[in-house]
């Protein structure tokens, strides 16, 4: 028994040394310029739009999102997305544009599932799980907020 | 000098993103989770919105400015409708990108085929 966890621990520590170590400088560069270069993109266009259409700051940052939200879909069904994802790694997730990616992806993926538990579910895989952690403590602070108030 | 903040902003954040993806056994979803999640409780005690100053669309571009949206929102909720305003503060103030997500999402999906790798 003492030599089964031993040789446990020891194989363990062989899959440790043997799988390759993330390259973190490597993926941080990238995660870094895609990531900010996204951010760019994104204050151009709120730039823009609260210049042209006369919008408010806060209309233009919500008017930026739909729009990001579009393009990253967008590149997504064009199949260029996941290539940028391949490098990018957080850089091309973390933006809203990947939030778009996450959804569409699979949905795409899962189309001969059919159009309601192909496209229509699949399309929550992430965005589902996004979704209720982030109104559910959304919901909380607000209870907090409204009991402190 | 607008275009230099988001970009420093926005790289960070990813970078955090990368980090927490390489040194731990965290996939995206778990990162995206905890971004938006992070996104509400930094907003509620103040931290984020100073970043959003900072960095524009650097700290509303990626995931954590879901959660400050969402945040806000229920917050001006709060304020103006009250208890009511605990249920339909967030999603008012991130309706449209919630909507958008749907709607571009399934028109995409619905419009493209997955290429083969």
């Amino acid at each position: 028994m003492k030599r089964q966890t031993e040789n446990k621990k020891r194989y363990q520590q062989l899959v440790k040394e043997i799988s390759p170590k993330p390259h973190y400088i490597k993926n941080c560069t990238w995660a870094f310029f895609v990531g900010g270069f996204i951010s760019m993109i994104g204050q151009f266009i709120h730039n823009s739009v609260e210049r042209m259409l006369n919008l408010s700051h806060l209309e233009a940052t919500n008017a930026t999102i739909l729009i990001m939200i579009f393009v990253g879909a967008l590149l997504t069904g064009l199949g260029i997305y996941d290539r940028i994802g391949k490098r990018a790694g957080a850089g091309s997730i973390v933006p809203i544009t990947g939030f778009a990616n996450s959804i569409v992806s699979p949905a795409m993926e899962f189309k001969r599932e059919g159009y309601i538990f192909g496209v229509a579910a699949r399309m929550f895989t992430l965005a589902g799980p996004v979704l209720v952690y982030g109104i559910t403590s959304s919901v909380l602070v607000g209870l907090i907020y409204y009991l402190l108030k | 000098m607008s275009y230099l903040w988001a970009f420093i902003v926005g790289g960070l954040i990813c970078v955090i993103g990368q980090l927490l993806m390489d040194t731990t056994k965290l996939a995206p979803a778990h990162v995206l989770v905890i971004f938006v999640t992070l996104g509400v409780i930094l907003t509620a005690l103040g931290i984020y919105q100073p970043l959003v100053d900072l960095g524009g669309a650097g700290a509303t571009i990626p995931l954590p400015g879901f959660g400050y949206s969402l945040a806000k929102g229920v917050i001006k909720g709060v304020n103006e409708k009250g208890f009511f305003g605990v249920f339909t503060g967030g999603i008012e103030a991130t309706a449209g990108g919630i909507t958008a997500a749907v709607v571009f999402g399934y028109m995409m999906a619905v419009l493209f085929n997955p290429k083969t790798k």
